[in-house]
């Protein structure tokens, strides 16, 4: 072969080896950019919000209240409240704030339910972007959501029932 | 307020079709201009390799159609590609040391590396139908990791070679089990982190306006700081002990999302590289040879000898290299393993080397998408870790080579010489494809 289609074949492998690569960003593409965040409600009707809760604050916050809300995030919460609407902490309530919630028997827990059919750490509310999920972490006797029983993350919808041994817990806007 | 809109997802399996034909096509050709510069070009014996390649290749395409289906598309075809070019540059040193009256047969042997560890992938996709069955052994694999990793100092069956206790001696065949080890702490890892990540987040002290861990949640960070000091002493493995200790930091920032645990874990580290360069001479030579490496009397000394002679390496190479087969990649020790990144960083030049580090971004990527694709939490650590793993191991790696970073022995996945290493990361592969497959997959309708 010529010196010159040696030099080419050497240069051509590079370009190959660069085809590759960019072929493949290319199949990322729709992965890297897949996902559309579209803005709704920007400007003006935002602030309006804004002056709406800002007029509101006459009521007693959460802050006033006392409670401490386990907030770390500044993260604006979605839901108000978890209820707890049976078992033996029935009429409970936890402001909810950014941080997740961890339910079952051991004090380290957020909720602590004395019950015998709860785990030590039995599952765990969380906030994933901006809807609550909740997640079994192994229990004995599981969790239900509605009849359903939690294994992978679900979505934790505000009027959603939690089930745990005897407590129900409710999410409440 | 913010909507976001989801892509349909699509298997993109046409897609990896295409991609694993241009990845077959860079090793078929890699090796054609090797053996045409060695001349020992026989087309019948190259149009062999291609078939064998195609076949390969097709193989773990319709084994992925058939038993993940959803699978990324990205990752087979970039880890091909990457294999196809090390097995080239191995080749083409065992050329040059044959020049140099050397007889070396790595590129047949690492041939049949690649092929187990193909295997080793596809019965991983084919046996581990549920990546959450692994979260049933956490403790085991942490139990199974320490094995691993103390198996070298078992004597009669631990090996040393070149002063470093980290080899084990199966079937005269030498193994590295701290490679397998990596694997079995990231599951572990991630069980681990996946229970207390709570108590690890929010429980503690604040500073500066960051939440420092309490003491006794600090046990199980010391103890793997303890563990990878210990490896670092006794086998004196530095890159492995770096290894783990980074993908355990890694893993407890993604678990809680604090950043004040990767500064304590930064600090540790710190802290263990000074005690170790002031205490142990082993690793105060390896210092002096990254700090001082061109300096007359430490590269007589030898020390940074090897270093020194890949940097020249990859000087020569330029901007374009000297092209596959032309360059003189055999005058560094160790050209095939160690130091395959200088022998390609001086054949393919720095538009080969980014090529090839690319395709390393890429797989690392994909381990990272996958980790914010699944919704369970054991999945993501794991898919995190696995990814974090690699992208660790390239930088000690090619830092090391480059000299970013003090030298120390590991392997680079895929391209370098090595049996453990092959295997491993084809392990880790599977695994990821698994759990691509299981983040990718729609969501079945509730009946």
């Amino acid at each position: 072969m010529s010196q010159l289609s040696i030099t080419l074949l050497r240069m051509g492998f590079l370009v190959l080896l660069w085809a590759l690569v960019l072929s493949a960003i290319a199949v990322l593409r729709a992965d890297l950019y897949g996902t559309r965040v579209t803005a709704r409600g920007r400007g003006r009707e935002s602030r309006r919000d804004a002056e709406a809760r800002a007029e509101k604050t006459a009521s007693p916050s959460r802050a006033a209240t006392g409670i401490r809300t386990g907030s770390i995030s500044t993260r604006e919460p979605s839901a108000g409240h978890l209820a707890v609407t049976g078992g033996p902490l029935k009429g409970t309530t936890i402001p909810l704030g950014g941080a997740p919630i961890l339910v079952g028997r051991a004090s380290t827990c957020t909720l602590v339910i004395d019950d015998d059919y709860c785990s030590a750490k039995h599952c765990r509310i969380y906030l994933e972007g901006d809807r609550w999920m909740v997640e079994d972490l192994g229990s004995t006797n599981g969790t239900f959501l509605g009849n359903q029983k939690v294994t992978d993350p679900v979505p934790f919808r505000t009027g959603d029932v939690v089930r745990i041994g005897a407590t129900a817990l409710e999410l409440r806007g | 307020m913010a909507t976001v809109a989801d892509v349909t997802v699509r298997t993109g399996r046409r897609s990896e079709l295409g991609l694993l034909g241009l990845a077959v096509a860079v090793a078929v050709l890699a090796r054609g201009l090797v053996d045409y510069h060695a001349d020992f070009l026989e087309l019948d014996e190259l149009a062999l390799y291609a078939a064998a390649w195609c076949g390969t290749a097709l193989v773990i395409h319709l084994a992925i159609r058939r038993w993940a289906p959803f699978a990324d598309p990205v990752l087979v075809p970039a880890v091909l590609a990457l294999n196809g070019i090390g097995l080239a540059m191995i080749r083409r040193i065992d050329f040059a040391y044959a020049n140099r009256g050397r007889d070396t047969d790595f590129g047949q042997v690492q041939e049949v590396w690649t092929l187990l560890g193909i295997v080793l992938a596809l019965l991983v996709i084919l046996l581990l139908r549920d990546y959450r069955l692994l979260r049933r052994f956490t403790y085991t694999a942490g139990v199974l990791g320490l094995i691993g990793l103390l198996l070298p100092l078992v004597p009669g069956l631990g090996k040393e070679i070149n002063g470093a206790k980290i080899w084990i001696s199966v079937l005269g065949r030498s193994l590295q089990p701290a490679e397998f080890a990596k694997i079995a702490f990231v599951v572990f890892f991630a069980g681990f982190l996946v229970t207390n990540r709570d108590t690890l987040a929010l429980a503690g002290p604040k500073v500066l306006g960051m939440r420092f861990p309490r003491p006794r949640d600090m046990g199980p960070l010391a103890l793997v700081w303890v563990a990878a000091m210990l490896v670092q002493i006794y086998e004196r493995d530095l890159g492995t002990s770096l290894l783990l200790f980074g993908i355990f930091v890694a893993m407890l920032y993604v678990a809680t999302e604090r950043l004040s645990w990767v500064l304590v874990g930064l600090g540790m580290f710190g802290f263990g590289a000074v005690l170790a360069g002031t205490l142990f001479s082993h690793v105060q030579v390896r210092y002096t040879a990254w700090l001082h490496a061109l300096d007359r009397e430490v590269y007589s000394s030898g020390t940074s000898e090897q270093l020194v002679r890949g940097l020249f390496g990859m000087a020569n190479g330029g901007l374009f290299g000297t092209g596959l087969g032309e360059g003189r990649p055999d005058l560094v020790p160790y050209a095939e393993s160690d130091f395959i990144v200088a022998s390609l960083g001086e054949e393919l030049g720095l538009t080969g080397l980014m090529a090839i580090l690319t395709l390393y971004v890429i797989i690392v990527q994909r381990a990272m998408r996958t980790a914010i694709g699944t919704r369970h939490g054991f999945g993501k650590l794991l898919a995190a870790g696995l990814g974090f793993a690699i992208a660790l191991q390239v930088f000690i790696v090619v830092g090391g080579v480059t000299r970013v970073i003090p030298l120390t022995g590991l392997t680079t996945p895929f391209l370098a010489y090595g049996g453990s290493s092959m295997l491993a990361n084809w392990m880790i592969i599977g695994l990821l494809l698994r759990l691509s497959d299981q983040a990718r997959r729609p969501e079945e309708v509730a009946a």
